[in-house]
């Protein structure tokens, strides 16, 4: 299978610029929603806890706790309908995939502030 | 009808204008050289005779390379017939070339190619039998295909089956044909058209590219 050839179709979809987060990063992701006729812009407030996939498949995943239950969205990086995502805090993490947060609750879930090396923080 | 001759890149997928996520095939189609043109009155039919990718030179035959100097090409390794109706008058002459330009106008196309091939399959993967129950006392049967036929459904001639029944076999490595991919898009530089959905057999393997009949 020549990749090369493949990636030259995806790369079309993928957009051109990529806002920078990391994992355990708090983030707010605007998302295009469609309701009946109406087009609007929803907010998603949460920390990034994975990010995984390559190229036009890239996803991450935001969790946040809500009415003491724990909400989850998966979004394409690359979704034309994912509009904005915008770090708010930074998060020191040691881990690529935060899954432990699950487990967690109440003060539990904070991460503490990263201040380095971040675009947040510049 | 427009139709070309390529080899499938591999599946991917794009995002459509509506922010869908789509699931294409990239084919990497022609440019195709038109080897011969056969007419009713010469060959008794009407069709265009159209190849892709050139053999290497070391494995060029003697009838190989003659055929194709008739039309000032080179001899080709996948060589197809685009065949016309008995009033259409073919619309190339030998000699010309082809490329993914021909789609241009087209929304939908169909694409056949020669399926994976699978061995010998039972009749589960084959036919899409259900097969038996995993429990409540199945015995060494799980995956049988069941009775074949009965005395009474024969009519009394216990022994013979219908003709045709699905039981297990070969299966795959034959030519498929898949009707109305739409296609999303061409890229007359790199030679390429990305059609939605999957197409038969394996990346790499040749497939024919013709217009579709709907629209």
């Amino acid at each position: 299978m020549n990749t090369e050839m493949l990636d030259v179709v995806a790369v079309n979809s993928l957009k051109k610029e990529v806002p920078y987060f990391e994992v355990g990063d708090v983030v707010e992701v605007s998302c295009k929603i469609k309701e009946g006729e109406k087009e609007r812009i929803q907010i998603f407030a949460g920390t990034v806890i994975a990010r995984r996939g390559r190229g036009i498949n890239e996803v991450f995943t935001v969790r946040r706790v809500a009415n003491n239950e724990g909400v989850e969205r998966i979004f394409p990086l690359h979704s034309p309908n994912v509009v904005g995502v915008k770090p708010l805090r930074s998060g020191k993490v040691r881990r690529a995939k935060l899954y432990y947060l699950r487990d967690r609750s109440g003060k539990g879930v904070r991460l503490a502030q990263r201040h380095t090396k971040h675009a947040v923080n510049r | 009808m427009a139709m070309l001759l390529g080899r499938k890149v591999g599946m991917t997928q794009v995002y459509d204008e509506s922010g869908k996520m789509l699931p294409v095939t990239v084919i990497e189609a022609g440019p195709c050289a038109v080897i011969q043109v056969k007419t009713t009155d010469t060959d008794g039919y009407n069709a265009v005779q159209l190849g892709y990718q050139d053999v290497k030179e070391s494995r060029r035959t003697k009838p190989l390379t003659g055929h194709a100097a008739k039309a000032k090409a080179t001899p080709k390794k996948f060589v197809r017939e685009m065949r016309l109706g008995k009033d259409e008058q073919p619309q190339l002459s030998a000699g010309d070339n082809v490329d993914v330009s021909v789609f241009a106008e087209s929304k939908y196309v169909d694409v056949t190619g020669i399926s994976k091939g699978k061995g010998f399959a039972g009749g589960m993967k084959r036919h899409g039998f259900h097969g038996f129950p995993q429990s409540h006392g199945t015995k060494r049967k799980h995956r049988h295909i069941g009775a074949i036929s009965s005395f009474a459904s024969d009519a009394g001639h216990g022994g013979n089956l219908k003709k045709g029944k699905k039981m297990p076999g070969h299966m795959g490595n034959v030519t498929v044909t898949t009707k109305n991919h739409d296609l999303v898009s061409i890229d007359e530089e790199r030679n390429l058209l990305v059609i939605k959905g999957a197409i038969p057999g394996p990346s790499g393997g040749y497939v024919v590219i013709r217009g579709s009949k709907k629209a």
